[in-house]
């Protein structure tokens, strides 16, 4: 028997009867745009979710530097000055995975403005690509510092809610001058208030600035003392139990420059290094590979033999990538759930209606008997029907789901997202819904006795 | 060997608890080109004979041979191939596809078929065979839109789609007029003498059977007599 013969009759058969086709594929058509509409409306919920939770940081990694280890003391991570710069430059050029990259340079000192004075809790130096990092581009006001102002070393920086509210209370930070450490920086620009994060720290008591002139102006005349594994200038002294009970009592071997010579001409200490590298991966998914990107091109840029430990540490917001995972996962599964009880109820009124259908044209089927029709033609023949049935169900579903959430979305604002999968499942699970529900009206139509069926009133 | 041997054919039908038999060793050869009547009262088994003899049933006992093939052991779809490429069936009523044009119901078999052919060729045979019943002005009529004779043309036509060596004919004027019946038998008797198609046709009618070669009157189960002209 051919194939085409086949269809053609299942088609003709349904064809007589369109509007009995129609009704009966009204389960599946109803099931499938259920499953359409739901899966886009999670999706786009899905992908609002990531949205929102990038912009909590869920694709950040931070880079940090290793443990110093100094006589068997471990300072922990961070003590290390192995980052640079230009392993920020590398990282952006050489890591597909990763879509910015920001070096930070950390300080904790005293602003003053006028006859106020505030410690925030950041205060970092990095460079305009932070702020994208951190989905935080959009000022309340004024502008971000640039690229050309971190290449300067210029002395601007762009504060948050807190320190506008701590320093200058009602007035406009625009244009006026902060002291840092003596160092008078511009306000540029007002970050976006953005609340507390997942601890709880107020991300708004945050002060930006080009991690140059940080680096430069403001660290680098000071911060020696925190780190342990280095010194800046040669204090031959420093073992000198003299120093230790006069702590004051310092004797530098070359002469001090003066504050202005030292802002004037920053002298950098062995390289300039950086506390922290800020990244952003491409996406959620992408972040093991930024990960592995990163890890192999560091330890390459760092000289690092294979059995070298990693002199860096990349964390990433593993938590929240779980929470935002099983959060997806959860809503997948609920969808499935509503689709299969649609498509069993749709499923049924299929055999249903097959099962009429095979008594109804009994006869028929008798006839086709007599002129040569095997038990498995007429098998197929109405397994055919069934399926084609519920091909047109989902595709009218898949053409109604795609509808009603295009009108969700321009009704009601909802987000959605088109989803492929959805579409090829859905083509797939009607079928075999088809098969499935098709098979025994069909069975028992190819187990008719022809001489009754031909006889059957 | 003849096209057609019946050997002691027997047909018991189990109604619950009692047995009916109906055929009660019915021996009958047909051979190749014969035109049969058969005639009997009614119950008498003529169409229980002519399901066996089309292969639509199978007999309680007894050994059947066509053209050469012992087929009372077939299964159902073995028997279904049979049918489709030996026999031809006109039946009483007709049984036409409703809703469905003359030209797609003399086809229709050829969806079965295990001929290769194109869908120009099909529709070339059963264009040319709608001609020879004389309903070339009909194709694409619905049997809604057909006399009674007419459509049993159609139904002659489509029994001859597929080239059927044997054709049966249970009553096929039964439910027509004398003159179309006339016409009908000629056209069977054309069949039989130009193409030469072995042809088995029941009948009441004494009139219908002397256009036969050959009348087998069956009474009981049994054949009773067998007449040659
Ligand atoms: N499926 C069946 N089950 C039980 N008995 C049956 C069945 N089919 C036929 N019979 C019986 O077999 C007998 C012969 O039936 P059959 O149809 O062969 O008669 P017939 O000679 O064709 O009669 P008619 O001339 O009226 O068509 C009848 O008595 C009928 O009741
Ligand atoms: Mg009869």
């Amino acid at each position: 028997m051919h194939r085409y013969g086949i269809l053609k009759t299942s088609l003709n058969a349904l064809r007589r009867n369109v509007m009995r086709t129609m009704l009966t594929t009204l389960g599946i058509v109803i099931g499938v745009a259920a499953v359409i509409t739901m899966t886009e409306i999670g999706n786009g919920a899905s992908i609002a979710i990531q949205r929102t939770m990038a912009s909590m940081g869920a694709n950040t990694l931070v880079v940090i530097p290793g443990a110093a280890n100094t006589g068997g003391i471990n300072f922990g991570f961070g003590s290390l000055m192995t980052l640079t710069p230009q392993d920020a430059d590398a990282i952006i050029e050489e890591c597909p995975a990763v879509r910015s990259v920001a070096p930070i340079v950390r300080a904790r000192t005293q602003l003053i403005f006028g006859n106020r004075n505030y410690v925030p809790t950041y205060l970092y130096g990095t460079t305009p690509a932070f702020l994208d990092i951190r989905d935080w581009t959009d000022l309340e006001n004024g502008e971000a510092f640039t690229e050309h102002d971190v290449r300067n070393a210029n002395k601007v920086c762009i504060i948050g809610r807190t320190i506008v509210r701590q320093l200058f209370g009602e007035e406009s930070p625009i244009g006026k001058e902060i002291r840092i450490r003596n160092v008078a920086f511009k306000v540029v620009g007002v970050l976006r208030a953005k609340g507390a994060n997942m601890m709880g720290m107020d991300q708004d008591d945050i002060l930006l600035a080009p991690w140059t002139t940080i680096k430069y102006r403001v660290v680098a005349s000071s911060l020696s003392a925190a780190n342990q594994s280095n010194t800046n200038t040669g204090n031959s002294n420093e073992v000198n139990t003299l120093s230790q009970i006069y702590p004051n009592l310092q004797q530098n071997l070359y002469p001090v420059a003066s504050s202005t010579e030292q802002t004037d001409t920053p002298q950098p200490i062995r390289f300039t290094n950086v506390d922290q590298i800020l990244t952003a991966a491409q996406s959620a998914s992408q972040i093991p590979s930024a990960m592995q990107q990163m890890t192999v091109l560091l330890r390459e840029r760092h000289h690092l033999l294979i059995p070298d430990p990693d002199d860096f540490n990349i964390r990433d917001m593993t938590e929240i990538t779980k929470a935002m995972s099983s959060t997806t996962e959860l809503i997948t599964k609920l969808l499935l759930c509503v689709a299969m009880i649609s498509l069993v109820v749709g499923g049924i009124g299929i055999m249903n209606i097959m099962l009429v259908s095979v008594t109804e044209r009994t006869r028929e089927i008798g006839l086709r008997m007599a002129v040569g029709a095997a038990p498995s033609d007429i098998l197929r023949q109405f397994l055919t029907e069934a399926v084609v049935l519920c091909l047109i169900g989902g595709t009218m579903g898949i053409m109604l789901g795609r509808s009603a959430s295009y009108i969700v979305t321009s009704v009601l604002h909802w987000p959605t997202a088109a989803s492929v999968g959805a579409i090829v499942v859905s083509v797939f699970v009607s079928a075999s819904v088809g098969v499935i529900f098709g098979f025994y009206p069909a069975w028992k139509a190819s187990r008719l006795d022809p001489i009754d069926a031909l006889r059957y009133e | 060997m003849d096209l057609i041997e019946l050997h002691d054919i027997r047909k018991t039908y189990r109604l619950g608890e009692v047995d009916l038999p109906v055929l009660m060793g019915v021996s009958l050869n047909v051979s190749r080109g014969e035109f049969v009547a058969l005639m009997g009262s009614s119950g008498s088994g003529k169409s229980t004979l002519m399901n066996i003899v089309g292969c639509l049933d199978r007999p309680t006992a007894g050994a059947y041979w066509l053209d050469g093939r012992e087929i009372s052991k077939l299964n159902a779809s073995e028997r279904a191939r049979l049918r489709n490429r030996m026999i031809g069936f006109v039946f009483q009523t007709f049984n036409l596809l409703p809703r469905t044009s003359a030209l797609e119901n003399v086809m229709m078999p050829l969806i079965y078929s295990r001929e290769n052919l194109t869908d120009n060729q099909k529709k070339q045979r059963a264009v040319s065979l709608l001609e020879k019943v004389g309903l070339a002005d009909r194709l694409d009529h619905l049997p809604s839109q057909l006399s009674g004779g007419q459509q049993q043309r159609v139904a002659i036509a489509r029994s001859l789609i597929n080239h059927p060596q044997v054709l049966l004919a249970d009553e096929p004027t039964g439910n027509l007029d004398s003159r179309t019946n006339a016409e009908l038998l000629q056209m069977l008797q054309q069949l039989n003498s130009s193409d030469g198609i072995t042809i088995l046709i029941v009948t009441h009618d004494p009139g219908v059977a002397q256009h036969a070669r050959r009348t087998v009157y069956i009474k009981d189960g049994l054949i009773e007599q067998s007449l040659s002209i």
